[in-house]
């Protein structure tokens, strides 16, 4: 579904991505997972084109979208649920979700509305409220929810368990879990390591902008040098 | 002190009722800031090229201010989309200051094109109704103004309904705050950039339609408005467009009543007066958000 070959992308004269490869096939889950500055979040922002590439090539579902704007790549279903949610604040809960669908599934909004109220009834509570006075675990909520007003195809959530209470982490997994169940493609790409790898179907380690290993999550999760890094064991 | 209540209410009512089209073009000033976060040096330059097509429309195809204010607001649209779009955006490679010198350069290069075409007279159009009154209980109004008040609620009225009620209102918002996670839900930002500086063009071009039956047009007449429409947009908070129409009107009376009181040629005084205390005492402005 998501094919990346040879990425390389980075800011000014700093290159982050050295080489990047990485297959999404439809109806997985595949973590991403590597500590701070390995390069987790230049990866999501090349795909959904906030970063143009500098080399290498980006395909969804056969198609070329490596160099495209930001809204054509949301547009061919690639929704990117950003780390620090980027909602607006100054709209309302409802306003926010409305924009999720600003460039696709316009069709489906009411029905997209009342599933997403069915997945976070905290987020129906609060529809009329403006989106900067909810909580950080109510952000993360509408976050995804916005995401998922579009009808993604694939959904790249980046780090959505970060400054969540350890309750609201579990939530959050299982919530992963729920929508994988659906059939829905997931892009995980989190420091939580553990937790990742027992929702995941595959697994990538990030370290300076290239993949150091990878493969099914209980192969990563038994491999001896990330236990030794991320998992102290 | 000394002035009779009618003559007083008359001079704030007045004042109410220019300080509407002072609003209206704080309106554009504090759109264009609110959401793509530069001051539009141009803002004037553009006023005054709005109230020369004002003219022209009246003066070579006989077209009243008032009929052609629609149609000049469309065009104006057009004018502010394509500048934004092909000038002011391309040029400024996303950093602040590039944008300001190109506004700068814009506003130069507007004024002495029309220097150029109108020279430096000063022009103004002959309408029937220019010194009409209306009495108001005791106070005599002016009718250009009455109608420069009206049409700035509607235009108020217009936007309201654009900002809450529209996909592109609520984008226009949605990037006023969060550029990054507009882009990802899809939202076009330059697009949605243009369409503010077209918006805040547009409301130019209808305050130029209702100044011109009462004010004098000159190459560089825009600026006198914008100076106070600078002032206005610090009162009511940079980037509140409630803001702007309330400061409008407060500036509005405030003028009037210094003029009242100092004299004419010292109505300005208190304008600026203001502007130094609300800079002293609520740098934010009345609807302004904290940083």
């Amino acid at each position: 579904m998501l094919e990346i070959r040879g990425l390389e992308a980075g800011y000014g004269l700093a290159t982050v991505l050295r080489g990047v490869d990485l297959t999404v096939p439809a109806g997985r889950i595949v973590a991403v997972l590597g500590a701070n500055g390995a390069g987790k979040t230049t990866l999501n922002m090349a795909i959904s084109g906030l970063v143009p590439p500098r080399a290498g090539t980006i395909t969804f579902e056969g198609r070329r979208i490596d160099g495209l704007a930001p809204p054509a790549i949301a547009a061919a279903g690639l929704v990117h649920v950003p780390e620090g949610r980027k909602i607006f604040p100054n709209l309302s809960v409802r306003e926010n979700l409305d924009l999720g669908a600003y460039r696709r599934a316009q069709g489906n909004r009411a029905r997209n509305i009342e599933r997403v109220f069915a997945t976070f009834p905290r987020l129906r509570e609060r529809m009329r409220q403006l989106a900067g006075t909810l909580s950080g675990g109510e952000q993360q909520m509408l976050a995804i929810g916005r995401g998922l007003m579009a009808e993604p195809r694939l959904l790249i959530l980046d780090e959505p368990s970060l400054g969540l209470s350890p309750l609201l982490v579990e939530e959050m997994f299982a919530l992963i879990r729920r929508l994988h169940a659906d059939g829905l493609a997931i892009m995980l790409v989190e420091q939580n390591v553990a937790q990742s790898l027992e929702v995941a179907d595959e697994a990538h380690v990030l370290e300076n902008g290239a993949f150091a290993l990878g493969g099914t999550a209980a192969e990563v999760r038994a491999d001896p040098h990330l236990q030794r890094a991320y998992l102290g064991l | 002190m000394g002035f009779p209540p009618e003559i007083i209410l008359e001079a704030v009512l007045n004042g109410l009722l220019t300080g509407a089209v002072y609003g209206l073009v704080a309106l554009g000033l504090t759109l264009v800031y609110g959401v793509l976060h530069i001051i539009n040096f141009a803002h004037g330059a553009l006023l005054t090229m709005a109230m020369y097509a004002a003219y022209v429309a009246r003066d070579a195809l006989g077209i009243d201010p008032y009929v052609a204010a629609l149609p000049l607001a469309g065009l104006f649209f057009g004018l502010g989309y394509a500048v934004q779009r092909l000038v002011i955006g391309p040029a400024s490679r996303g950093k602040d200051e590039n944008i300001l010198l190109v506004t700068l350069g814009l506003s130069i290069i507007i004024e002495n094109l029309m220097l150029a075409v109108f020279r430096s007279d000063t022009r103004s159009i002959d309408v029937p109704y220019a010194m009409e009154v209306v009495e108001f209980g005791p106070a005599l109004l002016s009718y250009p103004r009455i109608v420069g008040f009206g049409a700035t609620i509607l235009v108020g009225l217009a936007l309201f309904l654009l900002m809450t009620r529209t996909a592109t209102g609520k984008a226009i918002r949605a990037v006023a705050k969060e550029r990054t996670g507009a882009a990802l839900v899809g939202i076009d930002v330059a697009h949605i950039y243009a369409v503010t500086f077209g918006i805040g063009t547009a409301c130019l071009a209808i305050a130029a339609a209702l100044l011109l039956p009462s004010f004098y047009v000159s190459p560089r007449v825009g600026n006198a408005f914008v100076l106070v429409a600078f002032t206005i947009v610090v009162l009511g908070g940079m980037g509140s467009v409630v803001g702007a129409l309330l400061g409008g009107l407060v500036i509005g009376v405030v003028e009037s009543l210094s003029g009242l009181y100092l004299g004419d040629s010292l109505g300005q005084i208190g304008i600026f007066l203001i502007f130094i205390l609300v800079l002293l005492v609520r740098p934010t402005g009345l609807f302004g958000a904290r940083a």
